[in-house]
């Protein structure tokens, strides 16, 4: 249990109340997806959910994806060693998480479309559509 | 007019020497102790007899533990480039050693130590490739001596491999654990007998080596400096004054104190002018128990500025006042070859043309922060610095303290691009910390990041080319005008300096009889600073559109036409050519790195070749090449795009060649080419920073903006060509001449040229 102003964004509250700090603070306006957490099977981005709006709904963060950091996607990025400085990859493998829930077999278009939301500076965005390709081929549509 | 030499800083010959450490040594380089041996590598400065002359930088470590760990310092800042792999990997090549085991501990800014540690200039690998070989061959070499004996063979008949000594005829097996210990007794070989691997025994170097990184990064466990945290530990957001040079002169803070949370406000000096490189800005920072409540609290400060000299600074008007400028008369003259004025008396054609490039943002995705304890007389920090020793200088300065109690400790950087090579965000920490008494994390929001930057300044270039009677190009006249970095820190500097110059104005190539490079005044009202190749970025912009647009005036293919400009192969120095002071080639003697027109040939045909330059594309589509030499590597660049009618750009091909010597790692050469496409893209089609009263107008990825998954470059391929050369670098070759390539694209697929950035076809 954490106590926090009803207006704090569920951002600061996992990264500063309860200490979970794969979710990266990139621009706190919706802009950036750094943030990106799922809120139920649902992508939001954390720096924009004020925490009185979680409630019951279950959050879920890089830290629990996978128990040891080996979900489809996470083993698709070390396959096409995706990240440059990383900061912004937590986020993207969230994103893409949420994404291959509601659409495991998704086409290069809806993945663009879906990511268009994550930036990444260092430009790693070619491999992220790789490695999201390698990793729905794995997955039952 | 004023413009600052290049600091005339001798172009330095530097050798290394292996020695053996003490444990001392590898303990206070932060190192773990237990048993093994350790080696050090001195850098130091020769003449050219290669006799010692003295110290030049850093002692590198590796240690071999009884129990058959390998540990090496690492001593260059990580931001993505790989370098916290690749020179490792450079010394476990050599060694032999099983690279599973191998663990690298992150070294904290010591000059003394590990020498100029800045990580910027691409400049790591090109430093520390030979001495890191031979760390790890003299390791190998004591190891195997140890072996040899017990078994009582020839060392000839030994090798390592996955860190054990093999008897090769017998395949005997001994684990350099067992070995460590009685390697320390031996003496280090001279440098004459170190024995380095042939190309052929590589196992690493060359090839493709994942970074040590990647699964602490993709399980969310990688520490950035925004993850840095101490027991007690205070966050600091501070609202600073919108206008370069200006001064609080009081501030509310009722409201801020109401947010609950919210503990002190405090005000901070800031440098004035000149802004400085180091320094931070004049503001008010409120220190709360967490981010929001100090973000909350800063947004309810009211504060009464004194706004200073620089608050009715237009950029937009600064643009127009350039434009008058470099094309309505004589500037300081840079570089002289011939007459240009008769060439162009003589012209059978002449082109003129004026290129605008707008001010830039960094934006690395993990804004500024840094966490500062002052305590006992000591100051410790954490931050994500590409340069821990400027920081650490200048904290000590700063806060009246020896530099030898202020340790300097580095993080991962979420992207540095040269913004995090100014180390004022980690002064504002060591400053409030020392005077609340509390451990203070300094965290910039993504809105202080956009108005604070040292930005790459706009750019304002007229460019002069004239064709004589026999088809040729017989004069080239360049004139330039931007705010320098130089100015910074002086505010009288009113025309580019010598370092700036020297990235790709300058070192022209082309072997044009007349060549007249001149430069304009332009005052410095923002804080300037290096960003990912510098000026690079706009000298080459305008000079490669300008060189697609003479080779259609001459009637040729823009691919032959820059091969016949550059003339047979030769070594270019430039140097009679400059008018004052000498071509300084990166910091590199240029005895050592020639400028060699061989070079760059190799990499436009292989470019030309590999991405079908020349073929016939539909309608609407189109190619553009361009081609440039920075930081000692050479690149040549073509890019595909097609325009459809509303003149939405895309990108579905880039192919680059690269002349960057010997590969260490090829996958970081491929991601650093591949990122660098991407970071030119950003500003080629999306991004620039306007000022209006001295403000930035932009607040966060909005309005500034940075390419998108859906409009990036799609097939990027690099080229990579296969040499034993010395190795250079690779973070900001890339950069260059991706615009010029893509403008130039859009000429041939549009008809239209493009003579301003972020390129807009309509309007
Ligand atoms: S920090 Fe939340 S989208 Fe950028
Ligand atoms: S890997 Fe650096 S921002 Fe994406």
């Amino acid at each position: 249990m954490v106590e926090a102003l009803e207006d704090m964004p569920l951002l600061w509250v996992l990264r500063d109340l309860i200490g979970l700090k794969g979710t990266k603070f990139g621009c706190g306006v919706a802009q950036c997806g750094a943030c990106t957490v799922h809120l139920n099977d649902t992508a939001v981005r954390s720096c924009s959910v004020p925490v009185s709006a979680v409630g019951e709904n279950k959050i879920t963060t890089i830290e629990g994806l996978s128990e040891h950091g080996d979900h489809p996607l996470q083993l698709a990025w070390q396959k096409h060693l995706v990240p440059q400085c990383g900061y912004c990859q937590t986020g993207q493998i969230m994103n893409a998480a949420a994404l291959l829930k509601s659409n495991p077999k998704p086409s290069e278009d809806e993945i663009e479309q879906t990511m268009a939301g994550n930036l990444c500076r260092c430009g790693t965005y070619n491999r992220i559509k790789a490695a999201i390709l390698t990793a729905s081929s794995g997955l039952k549509s | 007019m004023k413009y600052l030499a290049f600091p005339k800083k001798k172009q330095q010959r530097v050798a290394s020497e292996v020695f053996k450490a003490t444990r001392r040594d590898f303990l206070k380089a932060g190192g773990m102790l237990a048993g093994g041996f350790v080696l050090g590598v001195s850098l130091f400065s020769c003449d050219n007899k290669g006799n010692k002359k003295g110290p030049f930088a850093p002692n590198v470590y590796l240690k071999i533990s009884d129990s058959g760990e390998v540990i090496i310092i690492a001593h260059r800042s990580e931001m993505g480039q790989g370098i916290r792999t690749s020179l490792p990997l450079v010394v476990a090549d050599e060694l032999g050693a099983d690279w599973g085991k191998v663990q690298i501990v992150q070294a904290e800014g010591d000059e003394k130590k590990y020498g100029n540690q800045n990580t910027d200039g691409s400049f790591s690998i090109r430093m520390f490739y030979k001495p890191m070989r031979e760390a790890g061959a003299v390791a190998k070499q004591l190891l195997i001596q140890v072996a040899a004996k017990r078994w009582d063979v020839p060392v000839s008949e030994c090798d390592t491999e996955s860190s054990q000594v093999i008897h090769k005829t017998s395949a005997r097996k001994i684990g350099f654990g067992e070995l460590a210990g009685e390697a320390a007794e031996l003496p280090v070989p001279a440098a004459k007998d170190i024995k380095l691997k042939s190309r052929a025994q590589f196992s690493m170097i060359g090839k493709a080596t994942s970074i040590i990184d990647l699964p602490a990064i993709t399980s969310g466990q990688a520490v950035f400096g925004i993850d840095a945290a101490v027991e007690g530990m205070k966050v600091a957001v501070i609202k600073r004054c919108p206008v370069v040079g200006g001064s609080v002169k009081s501030f509310t803070d009722e409201k801020t104190r109401a947010i609950p949370g919210v503990l002190q406000v405090v005000s901070i000096k800031g440098a004035g002018l000149p802004a400085t490189l180091n320094k931070p800005l004049a503001g008010v920072a409120v220190i709360a128990e967490n981010t929001w409540a100090a973000i909350k609290g800063r947004d309810l400060l009211e504060v009464t500025w004194d706004l200073g000299p620089n608050a009715s600074y237009d950029s937009n008007q600064q643009i127009k006042e350039l434009v008058q400028k470099v094309s309505g008369g004589e500037g300081t003259p840079r570089r002289n070859r011939g007459d240009f004025k008769s060439a162009r008396a003589n012209a059978r054609k002449t082109i003129e043309r004026t290129y605008i490039a707008p001010h830039l943002a960094h934006a690395t995705m993990e804004p500024p922060c840094a966490l500062a304890v002052v305590k006992d007389g000591f100051c410790e920090i954490w931050a994500c610095t590409q340069n821990p020793q400027g920081a650490r200088d200048v904290v000590a300065e700063v806060l009246g303290f020896p530099v030898e109690k202020v340790k300097v400790n580095v993080t991962l950087l979420g992207g540095g691009f040269g913004r995090k090579s100014k180390p004022d965000f980690i002064v504002e920490a060591a400053m409030l910390a020392k005077q609340t008494g509390l451990p203070i994390k300094v965290q910039w929001t993504r809105e202080d990041d956009i108005h604070h930057d040292y930005f790459h300044a706009l750019s304002v270039q007229h460019v002069v080319a004239t064709i004589d009677k026999d088809n040729k190009l017989s004069g080239w006249n360049h004139h330039i005008a931007y705010p320098s970095i130089s100015a910074t820190s002086d505010i009288s500097v009113m025309q580019p300096d010598d370092g700036e110059m020297m990235l790709g104005a300058v070192d022209f190539p082309y072997d044009v009889p007349a060549i007249r490079i001149e430069t304009h005044d332009a005052k410095t009202q923002l804080r300037v600073g290096w960003l990912r190749s510098v000026r690079n970025i706009p000298q080459v912009f305008a000079i490669a559109t300008m060189l697609d647009e003479v080779a259609e005036a001459r009637g040729m293919d823009p691919v032959a036409h820059a091969l016949d400009l550059l003339g047979p192969d030769r070594n270019i120095t430039f140097n009679e050519e400059i008018v004052k002071g000498t071509y300084p080639n990166y910091g590199e003697d240029i005895a050592n790195y020639p400028w060699e027109t061989r070079r760059m040939k190799a990499v436009i045909e292989r470019v030309a070749k590999e991405s079908g330059w020349g073929k016939k594309l539909p309608k609407g589509s189109g190619l553009g090449f361009a081609a440039h030499k920075s930081f000692l590597t050479y690149v040549a660049c073509v890019v595909r795009v097609t325009v459809d009618a509303s003149g939405k750009i895309s990108i579905p091909h880039v192919h680059y060649a690269v002349d960057c010597g010997t590969a260490v790692n090829i996958d970081r050469i491929k991601s650093q080419f591949e990122g660098g496409a991407q970071f030119a893209a950003s500003f080629a089609l999306k991004s620039a920073i306007t000022f209006k009263n001295g403000r930035v107008e932009q607040n966060n990825f909005d309005g500034y903006e940075i390419i998108r998954m859906p409009d990036s470059p799609k097939e990027i391929h690099v080229h990579i060509i296969d040499s034993e050369d010395k190795p250079t670098g690779v973070g900001e070759p890339p950069v260059p001449p991706f615009a010029p390539a893509l403008c130039n694209a859009v000429y041939a697929a549009t008809g239209k040229r493009v003579y301003q950035l972020p390129i807009r076809l309509n309007g």
